[in-house]
């Protein structure tokens, strides 16, 4: 097993290449989670201040 | 029953539209990528002159193709917004704009880090390279310009400019190869086929399918997100269910 990840000695160049690719790919997708969040959160905010004041924000 | 193409053209309908999509692009993307990461590490055999090195190719090309692909594709929809004025596209263009950035930065991290032992250098001031690095600019140029406007509508007209006028870069890329004597391989898949073994051919293929379906999944996404900021003041965006809970 050791010896598939060592790729005959470019194992830094060929994990380094694909683990900076994963990473990547998961930060943006938790971005794009934590966007989400942002924005419903605000909106919920946004409502909420409209009801209590009873005219749009 | 004729399909009113035009309903999904508004913001409202299209939120819910995409939300439903998502799933279908999202799960396929990581069976598929898994998939091809199997068949280019344990099916496709080691190449006779680069050994193991030679697999990072499966990222590599897949990235590099879509990080020219996503930019024509962003181009497109940013042209369809400066010309029809119509929202949505220019919400697509911006949605799109950052997972270019980011296949364009892994293109040019896996292509030094396969540079390094192959060439011996992490970075060359060759005619392939130095196009794709003017295309990850284009597009940090796109967002910064797009988010640096107030005013949506405006922002939309002016980084649409910047996308159209940069697209010309991308055959400059594709054809860099060909035009100048560079050291970056020369097309590999060509219209009259490919050279390869066809593990590694087909290693390549299903990741850069994966990578299509990821792509579209983060912009479906990232557009719901931009789609709710721009119409937060609107009715339909105030009754949502989201919203209400």
């Amino acid at each position: 097993m050791s010896e598939f990840f060592a790729m005959n000695g470019y194992a830094f160049y060929v994990w380094g290449s694909y683990g900076v690719a994963v990473l990547v790919f998961g930060i943006e997708v938790w971005l794009a989670r934590n966007r989400r969040k942002n924005i419903l959160r605000e909106l919920k905010l946004m409502r909420m201040d409209t009801e209590e004041n009873g005219e749009r924000a | 029953m004729a399909i009113n193409w035009f309903k999904y053209s508004a913001p409202s309908t299209f939120y819910g539209l995409a939300g439903k999509l998502i799933p279908f692009f999202a799960w396929p993307a990581a069976i598929l990528f898994a998939t091809g990461l199997y068949i280019g590490f344990f099916v496709a055999p080691t190449d006779a002159v680069q050994s193991e090195a030679y697999r990072i190719i499966f990222i590599h090309v897949p990235a590099s193709i879509l990080s020219m692909f996503i930019y024509l594709i962003m181009a497109g929809y940013a042209a369809l917004g400066l010309i029809f004025n119509t929202r949505l596209s220019s919400m697509m263009a911006q949605a799109l704009a950052p997972t270019g950035a980011l296949f364009a930065f892994i293109s040019l991290w896996t292509g030094a880090l396969w540079g390094k032992p192959m060439w011996g250098a992490w970075w060359v001031w060759d005619a392939r390279l130095t196009s794709e690095l003017i295309l990850l600019f284009l597009y940090l140029g796109f967002i910064a310009l797009q988010a640096s406007i107030e005013d949506p509508r405006r922002a939309d007209k002016a980084a649409a400019l910047l996308a159209i006028v940069g697209s010309v870069n991308v055959p400059i890329i594709y054809f860099s190869v060909k035009w100048w004597n560079t050291l970056h391989q020369g097309a590999t898949i060509k219209m009259t086929g490919t050279s390869m073994h066809v593990a590694m051919q087909q290693a390549m293929f299903i990741v850069l399918v994966a990578c299509w379906l990821y792509v579209i999944a983060v912009a479906l996404a990232r557009v719901r997100s931009i789609i709710l900021e721009r119409e937060r003041n609107t009715q339909w965006v105030n009754e949502l269910k989201e919203v209400q809970s």
